[in-house]
Parts: structure tokens; C-alpha cells; sequence
């Protein structure tokens, strides 16, 4: 999951600043001793006497997940802490990565988080501890995503196939009789509405790079080349001309205002959602969930969504884009891996957690169970005014999905593409110049970092 | 009665220790000596423990290098030479010098007019004028950011309401030509009013005496106020302008709780402390992170040297 779909979870309640205030001084998290057996778990301990792993992680529904664990299990138990969503997170695990101790035995991250984290040796390859046995459960895709050639680094449990979400009433008000089904139409139909006084078509958000990158990969970028395997070479290509053309894109339609340029999942974001301020939202399947959470999609603005899939560049030849989706890994600092290996495997993959998961919106299950049921595929979606969204839209992007190849520094660049982001909003940069002094940052970090650019 | 005071407690304070002394003699100056340490020694602990060792220890990583593909070598001074010409470092550096020329003067300049008004009334008025310029300092810096950024809220702040009145686009004061101006006005509101009370309490210990004398001589409240107020409190002064610069300098809170809700104008190289934080936590270079802190410190510290050699003849309190 994205930290910004998941500082929706609370956005209703506090403000979204409020929020990134309060979670650099959180709760520590756990001891995090390898030793030690953990104590101050969130959870209840059913089996008092079985070896305890101690697990971050931030799903909304994560203490049933647990509790649906534990009982079911009678040699391990979990013992769950929620470290911070997101990038908080991340940046505990990193000290405790760094310091060599204070990590938990099993880690809930990102698919572009991995790679990272993998690269300092604080992930364990899964493989030896039977991940192979539940490679079936999942797309090819998704596998890949947590995987370096044969080696597994996490188990996958939720994506975020990339659809359009937009506004039926908008629509409807302003004459747009289907949605666009490619970015020209996009960008037609965005000024359109413009012309009749309408609301912005969508946003161009700075703080949601990942979604820029999906769309340069949608485009035909592939802005990294990394293997494991071969760790000091690194392939770098963010100038090429497909991003460029997607910075450009979305620049334009933000400098012509024709779309906004606010940051995602703020407050000020949220009730622009509910006021029918965007048009459209161009977002993951785990999108509602959240949006539901932050009281979007209830009261006035209640039946105003409708999904549709992702506008393509190309209609003959669509390619199906991905955003946010976890995994759980297990750390190298954990003192039993196999239990660790238990767990990282076993939660949230056992039936109850996953439809109380996709029930509640809160994931996009990656598990085929889930993904081959008919409850799942029929299932008629409340937030989208009981449109069958899984069937049509969502498990078609999925299973479509090849997977992607990150960096090692995800963090970096990102931080470097929302910088860009903020720029062309300004009209202080171009599409071009934006690729091009991305690739140069990168490229200079990498080499900084001890990488030889290929 | 209130210049008086102090002397008195000074020369008493400097006679009470001597009593005791001269009867022990040498043996128990010794003593006396011993019990000075114990009694700092809590402080020692805490000072050397908390302080001394985790500088050392910043200091010692910042002669080291690790990147994510290499393990972690011995640098010297590489991290530093590569800081000062890190276009991160040098950019925040800028922001923050840009904003110190102009945020300090601003801000003293309200707690110096506020401090000499406050000065000239009596009542209670006053001491309500008094506590509400105050109060801004009182509220933790966070929540002040906090109320701040609903206030610049472009969908419900009430800069929003005003704009919609009139029927016009309210100015986003977090976009990226306005956060300089954005984080102004929080930083001096926030500020203000402790330095105001700083030199109020300056104003306090003058002799009002003087004010008679100034006034039998004929001096009107202007020339008593630029003549007499302001150059006696100039020590005080000096102190809240070396207080402000440190502080500045080391900006971060503020752009720190008001990045989320900025539209990514707070990069993570915003400012110095900002890229350090960013550095270690996030990108995991403590080592260039210690040597960007340490960089930092020392522009701070040649900042404020600079600011106190050209002050010495004013400030006595340093001279």
C-alpha cells in the first residue's frame, strides 16, 4: 500500500497534517528483540507457551488477521505491533536495519520497497522455507514482485490493478456519455468540462509518485534495470521518450488547468472527493476501501462512483499498470526464521481474513482463491453503485499485470520525481527537462552510492 | 528600587562564600572543591552521556562513507568537501539564510514595538495585552503549525471564506511562491511574543528615574523611547537576535508539519536539518547525514561569530 492511501484511514478523523505530526513521535513499536521474546504485543496471545514472532504491519483490519492466526495456529504465535504506515514505517525499519538490532521477525512492505531493503541483506530469501509450495496462489505478475530470479524475498497479499474511477454525476452534468478510454479522450473530455465551467477532469499530485511511474510504464517506460544477482550494475532510463511524454501530458493538462495539481489524501483532498471537485481519479483497486474510510462515497456523495478501466495510449495494445499492493517479508534479524517463515507465509492467507479483506475494500487480494471465487467475481460493489467492478475492471487489469522492476533506492527517487512533479505543475519545467534532470540525479546518486550505471 | 536590587544580592552573594572559607583554611577549600563536583555531577553525567558521546559519535561517522552497493570505507573529510557543494545542502542553505535576513528583523522589530507600548501603559489592559502577545510562544510549535495550515486550508481556512466572499481564487500561501511568505508569518507569529517579553522585562529594570530626568530636561515619550529605552536594552536585544538566528538557522518543525499539506513545495532538502533528517532516516546515509548535521553546526556557529563581532561594542553581555 501507498502511505498516502493509508493516511486516508485516519483523514477524516484528524487532519492529514495532523497526522504526519504526530507519527514521527509514535509509539517505538515493539522492542524488537531477536532474543527476547516479545511482550508488548497489540494483540491477544492465544497459545502462551509457542514461539512468538513479532510482526509490523498497518492493514485497517489487522488485528482479526492476527487473531484469525493464532487460533489456528498452535506452534507459532504472532505478536503484532503497527510501526507506522508507510514511509514511517520504513524509515523504523532502516534504523533498525542499520543499527543491526530493533527489527521485527516479519515486515510488512511495498512491492517497490523490497529491492532496497534486499540490497542491505535484511530480507531473507523465503524459498528454502517452502514459498514455492504457495507460488500457485498467485498471478505471475505478482510473483515477480517479490521475487529475484529464484529467490523469494516476501509473501505478496494485496495489489493495486490501476483503473479510472469517476464521477457519474460530473459526467452526467456536463455531457460526457461514456468514459475515455484512451488519454486523448482524456484529455478531450477534461476540456470539455472545462469549457462548460466544470470541476478539474483529475490531478496531477506530486505525492503519489508511484503513479506516475505506473504511467510512464504504461507508456513503455522501464526506468529500471536491477538484479540482485548482479548487485553493483544498475540500468537506468527515466529519459526516455515515454516519460517524457507522460510528464508532458499531465503538465500540460495542469498548466491549462484542466485538472488540479493538489496532493492526494489530504483533508483538503478528501472533501474536494466528496464535493465532486475531480471529475475523475485515476487510482488502484484498493482506492474505494480507503476513500470509504475517509467517509467519501456516504452522504451526499453516496452512488456519485463509477469505475472504468484505464485509459490507454495505445486501445490495440492496452497495458495494465499497478499501484501500491504489500507483501510481508521476513527480516534477517529474526532470530527463528522458520516460525518467521510461518508467518509471513500463512498470515493473511487463510480465507476469513482475506473476504473480511476484500469485503471491507481495505485490499485487493493477490490470492487466486480469492481472485477465482465466484463471490469475489460477482461481487456487486456497493461504492461503485453495485457495479460488478472485480469482474469487469479490476481481476482483467490483474491478471494482465507483468510485474515491474524497482530500484534500490525507491525512496530516493521518488523524492526526486515529486520534486519534478511540483515543478511542472508550476510551469517552471518541461516534460523533457524534467526526464532529463531526473535521469542525471539518479544517475549521480547511484554512482554516489557505489552502482555502475550501465 | 528594581536596579537597585540586584548589586545588593551580588556583593552578598560574593561575601557569604569567603565566611565560611576562612576558618577551615586550605584543607577545606579542598573539600570545598570536591563537594562543587559532586554537586555538578548529575549534570555531568547527563551532559557527557547525552550530549558529548552521541557528537562524538556523529563526528566519527561522518569520516566514514557507505553506499548501498559498497560496504562502509574510511572518507575523512570527503563527506564534508561533498556537503559544501551539495546543491541539497547549498539550496536549503540559502532558504535558510534568505529567511533569517528577513524573519529576525521582522520579528524583533513587532516585539520591540510591542515591548515599548506595552511598557508606556499601565493596567489591566496591559497585562491583557501583555499575555495575548505572549500566548502565540505558549502554544507547542507543532500545534501552532497544526492551526496554521487549517487556516491556509484552500477548501475550508477562512482565507478560503474571505476569497469566496469577494468571488475571487484565495492564494495558497504553502504553492511555491508563497511558502517563503507562508512560513513568515508563522514563524514571527510564533516568536514574537517571547522575544516581546525578553525585552519587556529589559524595559522593567530600567530606573524609571531616568525617565524623570529625561522628562525635567524636556525629552518627549518619542526621543525617551530611541534615545534612552532602546539603547539601554541593547544587550537584551543582542541576546534575541543570536536566540533567533540559532533558531533559524536550524528551521525544521514548521516546514516539517506543513510539508504534507504543501503540495510537495517542502522537498526533502527544504532545509538543512530537514536533508539531515531525510538523509538518515530515510535514504539511510548516517553518515553523510552526520556530516551535513556537523556542516550545519558549523555555519551556525560562524554565523553567529560573525553576528557577535560586528555587535561587540553594543552587546556587552558578550564582550
Amino acid at each position: 500500500m501507498r502511505l498516502t492511501k493509508t493516511l486516508s484511514v485516519v483523514a477524516p478523523v484528524v487532519l492529514a497534517l495532523g497526522l504526519a505530526a504526530c507519527s514521527g513521535g509514535g509509539d517505538d513499536g515493539g522492542s524488537g528483540g531477536t532474543a527476547a521474546k516479545p511482550t508488548n504485543c497489540t494483540n491477544k496471545i492465544v497459545k502462551e507457551d509457542a514461539p512468538r514472532v513479532l510482526v509490523w504491519a498497518w492493514y485497517p483490519n489487522m488485528a482479526k488477521v492476527v487473531d484469525n492466526f493464532n487460533n489456528q495456529h498452535t506452534d507459532v504465535q504472532v505478536c503484532w505491533t503497527n510501526a507506522g504506515q508507510g514511509q514511517d514505517e520504513y524509515s523504523k525499519f532502516q534504523t533498525a536495519v542499520s543499527a543491526k538490532k530493533g527489527a521485527p521477525d516479519v515486515v510488512m512492505l511495498e512491492a517497490d520497497q523490497l529491492v532496497g531493503f534486499e540490497i542491505q541483506d535484511a530480507l531473507v530469501d523465503l524459498s528454502p522455507y517452502g514459498a514455492n509450495d504457495v507460488k500457485k496462489n498467485f498471478s505471475e505478475g505478482a510473483w515477480k514482485d517479490v521475487s529475484q530470479g529464484d529467490k523469494v524475498y516476501a509473501a505478496p497479499i494485496d495489489g493495486g490493478p490501476m483503473a479510472l474511477i469517476y464521477r457519474t454525476d460530473v459526467f452526467a452534468k456536463y455531457g460526457i456519455t461514456k468514459p475515455p478510454t484512451t488519454w486523448a479522450e482524456y484529455a478531450e473530455d477534461a476540456a470539455k468540462v472545462k469549457a462548460a465551467g466544470g470541476p478539474p477532469f483529475g490531478d496531477f499530485a506530486s505525492n503519489v509518485p508511484a503513479v506516475t511511474t505506473a504511467l510512464m510504464i504504461q507508456k513503455g517506460a522501464t526506468p529500471f534495470q536491477y538484479d540482485l544477482a548482479d548487485k553493483q550494475n544498475i540500468g537506468i532510463k527515466v529519459d526516455d521518450q515515454a516519460t517524457k511524454d507522460v510528464l508532458n501530458y499531465w503538465a500540460d493538462l495542469s498548466t491549462k488547468k484542466l485538472i488540479g495539481k493538489e496532493d492526494q489524501f489530504t483533508t483538503d483532498y478528501v472533501a474536494g472527493m466528496v464535493g465532486g471537485k475531480y471529475a475523475t481519479y485515476v487510482s488502484a483497486a484498493w482506492a474505494p476501501g480507503y476513500l470509504t474510510g475517509a467517509g467519501v462515497g456516504n452522504g451526499s456523495s453516496k452512488g456519485k462512483f463509477a469505475v472504468a478501466p484505464l485509459p490507454q495510449w495505445d486501445p490495440a495494445s492496452p497495458v495494465s499498470v499497478n499501484w501500491g499492493g504489500s507483501a510481508f517479508a521476513v527480516t534477517s534479524q529474526a532470530s527463528d526464521k522458520a516460525a518467521a517463515a510461518k508467518v509471513a507465509l500463512g498470515l493473511y492467507a487463510d480465507e476469513a481474513s482475506l473476504t473480511d479483506g476484500w469485503k471491507t475494500q481495505t485490499i485487493f487480494p493477490l490470492n487466486q482463491s480469492v481472485l477465482k471465487s465466484d463471490e469475489f467475481i460477482n461481487a456487486k460493489v456497493d461504492f461503485f453503485s453495485g457495479q460488478t467492478a472485480n469482474k469487469d475492471i479490476y481481476i482483467p487489469a490483474e491478471n494482465a499485470y507483468k510485474g515491474a522492476v524497482y530500484s534500490p533506492f525507491t525512496v530516493y527517487y521518488y523524492a526526486q520525481l515529486q520534486a519534478q512533479i511540483v515543478k511542472l505543475n508550476a510551469g517552471q519545467t518541461t516534460g523533457d527537462k524534467a526526464a532529463t534532470d531526473l535521469q542525471n540525479a539518479l544517475v549521480t546518486y547511484a554512482k554516489s552510492q557505489g552502482f555502475t550505471v550501465k | 528600587m528594581v536596579s537597585t536590587t540586584p548589586p545588593t544580592a551580588l556583593s552578598a552573594g560574593a561575601v557569604v562564600p569567603d565566611t565560611p572559607a576562612a576558618p577551615g583554611g586550605r584543607r577545606g577549600s579542598a573539600r570545598r572543591h570536591w563537594v562543587g563536583w559532586f554537586f555538578i555531577l548529575p549534570f555531568l553525567v547527563v551532559f557527557l552521556a547525552f550530549l558529548v558521546a552521541p557528537l562524538a559519535y556523529a563526528g566519527y561517522l561522518s569520516l566514514y562513507t557507505k553506499g548501498l552497493a559498497t560496504g562502509t570505507t574510511f572518507a575523512g573529510i570527503d563527506n564534508y568537501k561533498r556537503a559544501f557543494t551539495d546543491p541539497s545542502f547549498l539550496h536549503g542553505l540559502w532558504f535558510v539564510l534568505k529567511f533569517s535576513l528577513v524573519v529576525i528583523p521582522l520579528q524583533v522589530f513587532v516585539a520591540l514595538a510591542a515591548a515599548l507600548l506595552l511598557d508606556e501603559i499601565v493596567g489591566r489592559l496591559a497585562r491583557f495585552a501583555r499575555l495575548i502577545i505572549f500566548l502565540p510562544y505558549a502554544i507547542p510549535v507543532v500545534l501552532g503549525s497544526l492551526m496554521w495550515g487549517f487556516l491556509y486550508s484552500p477548501s475550508f481556512g477562512p482565507i478560503e471564506q474571505i476569497s469566496t466572499l469577494f468571488n475571487v481564487q484565495a492564494p495558497f500561501l504553502l504553492s511555491q511562491g508563497n511558502i517563503f511568505y507562508g512560513l513568515l508569518n508563522v514563524v514571527t507569529w510564533q516568536w514574537a511574543g517571547y522575544y516581546m517579553i525578553i525585552i519587556y522585562a529589559a524595559l522593567q529594570g530600567i530606573d524609571t528615574s531616568i525617565y524623570e530626568a529625561a522628562r525635567t530636561d524636556g525629552a518627549t515619550a518619542r526621543q525617551i523611547a530611541f534615545r534612552i529605552k532602546i539603547p539601554m536594552i541593547t544587550p537584551a536585544l543582542a541576546l534575541i537576535l543570536v536566540f533567533a538566528l540559532i533558531g533559524t538557522l536550524q528551521f525544521f518543525v514548521e516546514p516539517k508539519v506543513l510539508g504534507p499539506i504543501a503540495n510537495g513545495t517542502v522537498t526533502p532538502d527544504f532545509t538543512p536539518n530537514i536533508y539531515a533528517v531525510t538523509l538518515a532516516l530515510q535514504y539511510a546515509q548516517f553518515n553523510y547525514a552526520s556530516a551535513i548535521s556537523f556542516s550545519l553546526g558549523f555555519v551556525v556557529f560562524l554565523a553567529v561569530a560573525i553576528f557577535m563581532f560586528v555587535t561587540r561594542k553594543r552587546g556587552s553581555l558578550f564582550t
